[in-house]
């Protein structure tokens, strides 16, 4: 059986604690880097889901992870919002596969 | 035409003759790979964006209940509320194969089925919103889990496809040509050698012939020669 992960600020992921996920809080970028590459390492972690907000300060981590099946890093909007990345991502693996942004 | 530099050798021809059925039939297998990828993909992206945008949108909502419910009762209290949970969650994962591409099913378990059971705290102290922002939250849970499947599945594919793609233009505009060339001048160098050897032949038959008739020339006039010596 696998976990799922939820990381990013304190009052972002708060409210996933009821939902019985594995809830991580970082107050920092630095931090939350270290906590997913842990998370991703640790062989149990199918899925994190990351705030936007910190997934903006590590693009590169994520690109690493994202040719391996597991973990599935997906992003989610923080409290303050969407910034949009997790549309880019699809976009940009639309331009990858097709060699240009089609849709 | 790429400049090629091949041994003219009929074994050479018949191994570029394979390879070129090789690599065509390749090329033909990967394009039609790469046709039915990009086809399945086309269809997971568009529905990726429909689900994502639904996501986005039902979590963003979930927020501002939790920062409404955050406001009424204080951040203390409110963690305290979440603090321990009630449910638990397991996920499974199985693998579907897409066009040769393993694409993870997850498929997730809740401890108990009684979906009142996903509030952690008492009634009593809590404000409503916390409810409402909880039970938000659990609403989209499921989406969120179909949501990570997908997109895991939209990278991996775009990955297998992004390699199909190079593989069939390297196919098609490297290896293919190359080996035509090859073929071309080998032919060419083989015929040229076969003009080269009947014309070697027919002129040495020519001169066999001119030898042997200047011998019997001769032999003609050494004839003529013993015969006026007799009777003349």
């Amino acid at each position: 059986m696998y976990k799922i992960a939820v990381l990013g600020d304190r009052e972002s992921v708060m409210g996933f604690k009821a939902l019985g996920l594995d809830v991580h809080s970082a107050e920092s970028a630095a931090e939350a880097r270290k906590i997913l590459h842990h998370l991703a390492r640790d062989g149990e972690t199918a899925i994190i889901y990351l705030t936007e907000q910190y997934a903006a300060e590590m693009p590169d981590e994520i690109a690493k992870y994202k040719e391996q099946v597991m973990p599935a890093i997906i992003l989610i909007p923080g409290k303050a919002g969407s910034l949009g990345i997790g549309m880019e991502n699809i976009k940009d693996s639309v331009e990858r596969a097709v060699g240009a942004d089609i849709l | 035409m790429p400049s090629v530099q091949v041994n003219a050798t009929r074994m050479e021809l018949t191994k570029q003759k394979k390879r070129l059925a090789t690599s065509s039939r390749g090329h033909k297998l990967l394009k039609d790979k790469r046709d039915e990828l990009m086809k399945q993909f086309l269809d997971m992206v568009k529905e990726n964006r429909a689900l994502r945008k639904k996501v986005e949108e039902a979590l963003m909502r979930a927020h501002g209940s939790f920062t409404v419910a955050s406001a009424l009762m204080g951040p203390e209290m409110m963690e305290q509320s979440l603090l321990y949970p009630k449910q638990s969650v397991e996920l499974g994962m199985g693998f579907k194969n897409i066009m040769s591409v393993n694409v993870p099913m997850y498929d997730f378990h809740t401890k108990s089925a009684d979906s009142g059971e996903v509030y952690p705290y008492g009634f009593a102290t809590t404000s409503c919103e916390l409810d409402d922002a909880v039970d938000a939250l659990s609403g989209v849970f499921q989406d969120m889990l179909k949501l990570a499947q997908m997109e895991k599945a939209c990278q991996l594919m775009a990955e297998e496809i992004e390699k199909t793609r190079r593989r069939v233009n390297a196919l098609e505009y490297v290896v293919i040509p190359d080996c035509q060339a090859k073929i071309k001048s080998i032919t060419m160098k083989l015929d040229e050698n076969e003009r080269n050897n009947t014309i070697r032949l027919m002129k040495v038959k020519d001169m066999m012939l001119a030898q042997q008739i200047e011998q019997r020339r001769q032999a003609d006039a050494e004839a003529m020669a013993a015969y006026k010596e007799k009777h003349g």
